[in-house]
């Protein structure tokens, strides 16, 4: 049964061949038998997740009528406030960190009867490309248990990828959803920015930020992110657009269709076997009847540098909120009210998140801000000015995810900037606001899974998805399981 | 150009980071190499390009002004390191 997707656990159980809690039991048993290898969870309460199905049985048996997700578990990324059960973001600052309130993405998988499973690790605050910040553990590569399983959101795609939930929630600032579910050979989707409500989510970037799903097969994504999305007045930035029903278009082909390749997409830098299999599938989409085109992005090669300044100077004033008061960590010891800071703030945040505040709050320091702050933002609306153009001529961009496959445990741990361009093709989807999603498109030599990119224009998810779903139809790398 | 240690000192210092030497020391060279490296954004034309600090046009959300329920004075400080009644404790900040 952990081998099932999503939409096949919730056609059994509306026929009645499966019941919830024999669904969360399963899961439950797949946690204790894999996790310890590959410890994608930092928090499992299986009383709560029993309770939780057992409910949405009662329901059933009562006659009530589904809900969407009724008795499907979901992985959290730590990152999301539910109330009362720890909220960490894997960090030793909200260790003991108990949200008084749901996230908007919680409570809506509350009321679709979904089965909150556990919490996942993530890179500290979401900063990260690997998910070796946490403060707490390491998370491990399903196909390869001596590699990264990408990040920020690596416990969320590591869970969905070793079969140890059907569905997970990430989120996504530079590439945090779409890299570690190429990585680790699942679907992996950053909506629009404004499609998903953020209250509730802990703030990384505010102007990148997005929550996104993963899943084993593009329909299971398109039903989580039809839960999620829409308007919420509680986050002034979400956009109050109607949420097409994406789970039931999902399978309609897109034709005519246009797909859009960025010659700037295979620059120096990107793995040979990581080509060869996106240019490969580019020849599906040619057999599948698309007319593929080459457009240049001619100002992304800057997106990491602009990302680099944007998404710290916005950490740099969120985090300014832990301060050792109002939640958190306060340090043990210090003689006044600014000590106190410092050295919260000091033995608080693990060395990445201390380097991007710095780098944060230098770029906005006085002297440097024009260089550095408002500078990123001129290129900022050059680089979205470019996805503008090419949307005009085409129905989405398809590229690689990342430039490489999972690299090793530790590989880039002392060399950030070779860290932060492993995120060098999805950095621009957050700063231009558009959607993208990462589907599975083969395997390098090692067995190690490689993602396909799709990017779309803005609150083109459908299309996105539709598209995605084509290649998937045509393919079944999205069928292929880890070893265990 | 070339980040010093007092630099990094500095910035530490107005972002409220206590750095040990050990870290002042490591993360000098690691500032530098990134602040090279985002350098490289200086070659592009800019001029006339109005910044872009959010990619939707989106503005200001307001609603009517009207009471709504808030937090309870409880849950809202059962986070705090220190709570002295229905304050937040903080060290003396006057003498």
């Amino acid at each position: 049964m952990s081998e099932f997707t999503a939409t096949q656990l919730l056609g059994q159980f509306k026929k009645g061949d499966i019941t919830a809690e024999a669904v969360a039991r399963e899961y439950l048993q797949a946690i204790r038998e894999r996790d310890p290898a590959v410890r994608a969870f930092l928090h499992v309460d299986e009383a709560a997740a029993i309770e939780q199905a057992c409910r949405v049985d009662q329901k059933r048996q009562r006659g009530e009528a589904l809900r969407p997700l009724a008795g499907l578990p979901v992985a959290i990324k730590d990152v999301l406030c539910t109330a009362g059960h720890p909220t960490t973001c894997g960090s030793k600052m909200l260790q003991n960190f108990i949200p008084p309130y749901d996230a908007h993405v919680i409570t809506r998988l509350k009321q679709a009867d979904a089965i909150l499973i556990g919490r996942t690790n993530l890179d500290e605050f979401a900063m990260g490309s690997s998910t070796e910040n946490s403060a707490f553990h390491v998370t491990h590569n399903p196909w390869d248990l001596e590699r990264i399983p990408g990040g920020s959101s690596g416990g969320s795609a590591a869970a969905v990828a070793a079969g140890e939930a059907p569905l997970a929630l990430g989120t996504d600032t530079g590439g945090s959803v779409r890299q570690p579910a190429a990585h680790c050979g699942v679907v992996g989707v950053k909506p629009t920015y404004g499609r998903v409500s953020r209250f509730g989510l802990v703030a990384f970037a505010s102007s990148l930020d997005q929550v996104g799903v993963f899943a084993r097969s593009v329909s299971d994504a398109a039903l989580l992110l039809e839960t999620i999305a829409g308007h919420d007045s509680r986050d002034s930035t979400s956009v109050d657009q109607p949420v097409p029903p994406y789970s039931k278009t999902v399978d309609q082909p897109i034709r005519p269709l246009t797909v859009g390749v960025a010659k700037e997409h295979f620059a120096a830098g990107l793995d040979a076997e990581v080509e060869q299999a996106v240019r490969a599938a580019l020849d599906v989409y040619r057999q599948l009847g698309a007319n593929v085109k080459e457009i240049s992005l001619p100002h992304s090669p800057y997106a990491v540098a602009v990302y680099y300044l944007v998404a710290t100077a916005e950490a740099s004033s969120n985090l300014a909120r832990y301060d050792g008061v109002h939640f958190g960590y306060r340090a043990k010891e210090y003689t006044d009210l600014g000590s106190m800071y410092c050295r919260t703030r000091g033995a608080g945040f693990g060395p990445e998140v201390k380097r991007r505040i710095m780098l944060g709050t230098y770029a906005l320091s006085s002297g440097y801000k024009d260089a550095y702050y408002t500078k990123a933002l001129q290129v900022r609306r050059l680089i979205k000015n470019d996805f503008d153009r090419a949307f005009a001529a085409c129905d989405v961009l398809i590229g690689p995810t990342s430039p490489t496959a999972a690299f090793k445990i530790g590989e880039k741990s002392d060399n950030p900037l070779a860290m932060y361009l492993s995120d060098i093709y999805t950095i621009s989807a957050n700063l231009a606001g558009i959607p993208a999603a990462s589907i599975p498109c083969g395997f390098t030599k090692m067995n190690l899974p490689i993602g396909l990119q799709i990017q779309a224009p803005p609150f083109a998810e459908e299309k996105m998805l539709r598209v995605a779903r084509m290649y998937e139809a045509a393919t079944d790398w999205h069928q292929r399981r880890p070893k265990r | 150009m070339s980040l010093t240690a007092d630099d990094v000192r500095w910035v530490a210092h107005l972002a409220r980071l206590e750095l040990s030497e050990a870290e002042l020391a490591a993360m000098t060279p690691q500032l530098a190499a990134i602040l090279d490296y985002v350098g490289q954004l200086q070659q592009v034309d800019t001029n006339g390009v109005e910044p872009l600090a959010h990619p939707l046009p989106i503005h200001n959300v307001f609603r009517e002004d009207e009471l709504q329920a808030s937090l309870p004075v409880a849950a809202a400080l059962a986070n705090a390191p220190d709570r002295q009644g229905d304050f937040y404790g903080v060290p003396a900040v006057f003498e």
